[in-house]
Formats: C-alpha cells, structure tokens, sequence
C-alpha cells in the first residue's frame, strides 16, 4: 500500500516538473507577445497554459527519468563533455577547410569497431560525436554489440577513432558505461 | 555601439567564410561521401557562427533566447540528418572513392 502510494507521488512529482518545464519554455517563447500589449492578458496566458499541459499529458512519462538513474550527476559530466565538443566542432571545420583547399590529403576509407556503450542515449551521442570531429562520419550503427560504421576522410581521423579512443572513453565516462 | 557591429559583423563574416568553404568542397571532392563531410561540418559551424552574430547584433532579448535555441537544435539535428545521407548511400550501395580512382 505504501510502495503504491510512493508511487502516485512520484507520478505526481513526475507530471508537475514537466508542466513547469514546459510552460517556463512557452514563456521563454512567447512572452514579448504577452507583455506588450497589455500587462495581464489572461487570455494568452490561459492558452499558453493549455498548450504545456496537452504536451505535459502526452510526454511526462518519458521526458522524466526514473529513480535511481543517477541524472544529475551524468548531466554534471554532460555538460564538461558538451563544451570539449563544441571546441572539437570547431576544429573538425577547419580540418575540412584545409582539405578544401589541398594542405591536407584526401584519402577516404571505411572502418569498423566495437565499443563498451549499450543504452540508446549514449549511442546518440557517440554517433553525433563522431559526426561533428574532424574527418569522420557515422555511417551505420548496430546497438547490440555497440558496432559503428565510420567513413573516415583520410587515415590519422580513423586512427584516432580505432587507436586512440579518446572520445569513447570520454562518452564512456560521462554515461558510466566503461 | 560601433564595437558590437564590428564583433558581430566578424563572427557573421567567418560563418559565410566556412559555409563558402563547405559549398567549394561539395563541388570540388571526387565523391558522394567525401562531399558529406564538406557540406555537414562547414554547415554546422557556418550557421552557429552566423546565429551568433546576429545575437551580438540583437543585443539581450527574448529573441537571443529563440536565436540559441535554434541553433542548439542545429547541432543536434545536423550530424543526425548528414548520417541518415550516408547509411541511405551506404546501403543502396554507392561506390566509395579510393586514392587513385576517377573523379565520381
């Protein structure tokens, strides 16, 4: 009885974070059109809060991680490991820059390796990652063995995928599946 | 005033350097797969260099809001639509490009 009662009122937790969640970005939105005009408009309001709770009823279930998965602290790691890419974004542009103009080679091929990840999250992630640095593009991914497909545009991209392992074992901290 | 025109007009200036670098390799790399890696590297970047300048320009509104969100889903949404064009091209089979081969 206690354990189901627990559980209503994690339901419960679960459907309010989402709605204010939810309305904080349609205020984010939209809220220059609501203070213009007038200072209380509850009509816009009013259909503002619909709107997060129709998407509220439609996605709490998933958009809330359950107990135990240990979220903020992965989200922690996620963020160190969001701006390392984004420097990595940069490089991998002048990287095929440089490969425009002819300073660097163009030697493609194709490679394949396993990796340690299994949940779906951290092979999106990994899969994006191998996109946006320099000189390699996921081509397939198959999530039973953490199997990926890679063209990469010369040889050094490639062994830094296959030899090195630095952003495997950077994704594989930050998801805790090493 | 001056100083924000001149940083955003920088930052908007290399966007339109690497979205033009991108555009030069799609015609100039010998393949399908090495023109992938032109279009959706220089893109990524060329676009959030371009978003950010026009931030700059905006000064702080709601808008700067809308501007970073669309280009936080940019770099989510480009990598995730370069690779569904590559595994579609991998698996109906289009020949990969060897150093050494004819142009494609």
């Amino acid at each position: 009885m206690e354990m189901m009662e627990t559980r209503q009122n994690h339901r419960t937790f679960k459907f309010a974070l989402t709605f204010c969640i939810m309305f904080i970005f349609w205020l984010l939105l939209s809220a220059w059109t609501i203070y213009l005009p007038e200072p209380y408009d509850f009509t816009k309001i009013s259909r503002g809060v619909l709107v997060a709770l129709i998407v509220t009823f439609l996605t709490y279930e998933i958009f809330v991680p359950s107990r135990g998965e240990k979220v903020l602290f992965k989200l922690r790691r996620f963020i160190a490991y969001v701006a390392w890419e984004l420097w990595q974004i940069y490089l991998a542009t002048i990287d095929v820059a440089k490969r425009v103009l002819g300073i660097l080679p163009v030697d493609p091929q194709v490679i394949t390796f396993d990796t340690t990840l299994r949940s779906d999250f951290a092979l999106v992630t990994f899969a994006n990652s191998i996109t946006l640095t320099p000189g390699t593009i996921t081509i397939d991914v198959e999530p039973e063995m953490g199997r990926y497909t890679v063209h990469a545009i010369a040889k050094e991209p490639a062994d830094s995928l296959t030899v090195d392992q630095t952003m495997q074992k950077k994704v594989g901290y930050v998801f805790m599946e090493e | 005033m001056l100083a924000i025109d001149i940083i955003a007009t920088i930052f908007m200036a290399a966007g339109a350097f690497f979205m033009i670098t991108g555009t030069v390799g799609l015609l100039k790399f010998p393949d399908f797969y090495t023109r992938m890696h032109a279009t959706g590297k220089c893109d990524t970047l060329g676009q959030v260099l371009v978003i950010l300048g026009c931030m700059i320009y905006e000064g702080f509104t709601f808008i700067t809001i809308k501007l970073l969100l669309v280009s936080a889903f940019y770099i989510l949404a480009g990598p995730a639509s370069t690779h569904a064009l590559m595994k579609a091209g991998y698996v109906t089979g289009v020949p990969v490009w060897k150093k050494g081969d004819k142009r494609m």
